[in-house]
């Protein structure tokens, strides 16, 4: 076994099949141990790589855990105040629409406070691509109930459970921004395991593309564990994805345009 | 240029895409809908950004993602639009982006009403958003001001990389008066470096308003105010009246100054020795220029179509070197050059009866 590590390699012979990529920045980030942030984050580093469009990319950050994304892409950035992204992205695309503007957006961030400017970025069929991190949870500010809570799931600000007689129901974002005609590609899909992330990349890519042939607003819902503030191991938070939040919201396609097959 | 017969707001409007203006974000409000209105035909003929936004805090946000861009932007509204817009003035001012915002004031608290009003100097030269600065803040008293104003604003916010605001009460807004615009300037080609146009070829650029650690945060604040500092030695500018050998000064911004500048003839009429400051940015306050009058004047009477907010400024300038009288009219009510001429003929006889001199 020795022997064969040892063995002088020919450089012809090696092949790079896993590789940092270009778009993501070369720095540690500050998400927790088990946090698929980190994940989703490589996810659109790949698919802007792969595009080639990192020059041209600007991120805009939200506010939430995910503060700091710009600090995390080797692209243009910035950061929006609480729920504003797509608003701002708005602004950053009307005024150069050869741009790639990207959203990158938590649920407290894009379906409470933000919840106007998403819908209507949709409305408009605003050209730009939101990715939005469901984990129903408010991360950054310690774990309390957010729109997309589960009933019954307990946070710093349901302790008893949530209680939707009280707080309402949660919201299924793409179910909802698919109802609008300027949207062109909305789909959910799901970071808890290989299959899914794959399925992940393969949405953001085309929602990237989607952008790139000015045919409407894209969104790919990430459903997404938060270990640290759901109070379990990693592990059992990518198996309570699958075995609560995938019921809750049911992963696939919910608005796909004829012209987007094409792409 | 000839002059034209312009409504305020359309002359706002007009003058901002004529220096350059690419995009522009807004929501309808009166009183200063026309200015929307306008853009909204004359952007989409010249081929340029116009959008009107789901909301006033969508605008804003709107405005600081192309002024991100580094095209010159702007957005218009009044009084309780431009409450909502706060939150995006403060993080503007904190990531040194320049725009420029129009509020043409109406009559508060609240809902108020849609007469024209001065309620908001606090807010534009105080409290436009959370956090330590301050906009740069034209103000307007005539239809022509308006546009050489707006201009100016434009050329301000390049120049400091800053918030510039217009503060116009509803009647500049929606006065007709015989104008000149500006000539037609070309739109710029170049973006400044620190924009967002992409990482091509250079490393990536940030804009943001977020500082984690005290240290950085501080020092950025301190850039802020070694910035404003410069501001407010180099923008003062105030408008005067028959100073030399006043011994009351009438203090008025706007169309408040503008009133208060007819009561100003009337009262030379009757002999009464007094003259007109009308401070043409509310921040920087003309400070410099009133603390030297306050030497020479024996008091000031201070004009404003609100409760009383300018007047702290002036307070601040004098310096507690001479009386300070108020007269004002708020929610909307216009004062009389009638009333301003009683305002000035008792503030005087106080005065000259506290210096034991004959009226």
């Amino acid at each position: 076994m020795l022997a064969t590590l040892n063995a002088p390699i020919s450089e012809n012979s090696l092949q790079v099949v896993y590789e940092y990529p270009e778009s993501l920045s070369p720095v540690v980030t500050h998400y927790c141990p088990g946090c698929t942030h980190g994940i989703a984050h490589r996810l659109l580093a790949e698919a802007l790589d792969e595009l080639g469009l990192r020059e041209k990319t600007i991120l805009v950050a939200p506010v939430g855990c995910s503060v700091f994304a710009y600090q995390y892409f080797e692209t243009d950035g910035c950061e929006a105040a609480h729920g504003r992204a797509p608003a701002m992205a708005t602004g950053l695309k009307r005024v150069q629409p050869d741009k790639t503007v990207v959203t990158y957006q938590g649920d407290g961030d894009l379906v409470s406070i933000g919840a106007a400017e998403i819908l209507h970025a949709a409305a408009r069929g605003e050209n730009i691509t939101t990715i939005f991190i469901n984990n129903a949870i408010y991360g950054m500010t310690g774990g309390q109930m957010a729109p997309t809570t589960l009933p019954g799931q307990k946070t710093t600000s349901s302790p008893f459970g949530r209680n939707t007689t009280m707080t309402g129901n949660p919201i299924r974002m793409s179910e909802l921004l698919a109802n609008m005609d300027g949207s062109a590609y909305i789909v959910r899909r799901s970071l808890h395991d290989v299959k899914n992330i794959r399925k992940a990349k393969k949405a953001i890519i085309t929602a990237l593309k989607v952008q790139m042939a000015g045919l409407g607003f894209s969104m790919v819902e990430l459903l997404s564990s938060c270990p640290t503030n759901w109070s379990i191991q990693p592990e059992k938070a990518l198996e309570w994805i699958e075995d609560n939040m995938v019921p809750y919201f049911p992963l696939g396609d919910y608005k796909v345009r004829d012209e987007v097959n094409g792409l | 240029m000839a002059k034209e017969l312009l409504k305020g707001n359309v002359a706002i409007a007009e003058a901002a895409l004529r220096a350059g203006l690419e995009a522009y974000f807004g929501y309808p409000i009166t009183p200063q809908t026309e200015l929307l209105e306008h853009l909204s035909k004359r952007m989409i003929q010249l081929n340029r950004v116009f959008l009107q936004a789901e909301s006033e805090v969508a605008s804003i946000n709107m405005v600081y993602g192309a002024a991100s861009a580094g095209v010159r932007t702007m957005t218009s509204s009044s009084s309780p639009g431009i409450s909502l817009m706060q939150e995006g003035f403060s993080y503007i001012a904190a990531s040194d982006v320049p725009c420029v915002v129009v509020d043409i004031m109406r009559g508060g608290p609240g809902l108020g009403n849609i007469q024209p009003s001065q309620g908001d100097y606090f807010q534009v030269t105080r409290s436009a958003g959370h956090g330590d600065y301050h906009p740069i803040v034209l103000a307007p008293a005539s239809v022509q001001e308006a546009i050489d104003f707006t201009v100016l604003a434009f050329d301000l916010a390049d120049k400091y990389r800053h918030l510039v605001m217009i503060a116009a009460d509803g009647q500049i807004g929606q006065m007709m008066e015989p104008a000149e615009l500006p000539p037609m300037r070309p739109i710029r080609t170049e973006r400044p470096e620190w924009a967002l146009t992409g990482a091509k070829g250079r490393e990536k650029n940030i804009v943001t308003s977020l500082f984690m650690q005290p240290e950085e945060e501080e020092a950025f604040n301190q850039k802020i105010q070694a910035r404003l500092k410069i501001i407010r030695k180099n923008e003062q500018r105030w408008y005067e009246y028959l100073t030399e050998d006043a011994d009351l000064l009438v203090i008025g911004f706007g169309t408040a100054g503008r009133i208060a500048y007819s009561a100003v003839e009337a009262a030379r009429e009757k002999g009464l020795k007094v003259g007109l400051l009308r401070p043409q940015t509310l921040w920087p306050f003309p400070e410099d220029r009133l603390s030297e009058l306050a030497d020479r004047i024996r008091g000031c009477l201070v004009v404003e179509m609100n409760a009383g907010q300018m007047i702290d400024d002036v307070r601040l300038a004098i310096s507690g070197q001479v009386p300070v009288n108020f007269y004002g009219r708020m929610g909307g009510m216009i004062p009389m050059p009638d009333d301003i001429l009683t305002a000035i003929e008792e503030t005087l006889t106080r005065l000259y009866s506290a210096a034991g001199l004959p009226i």
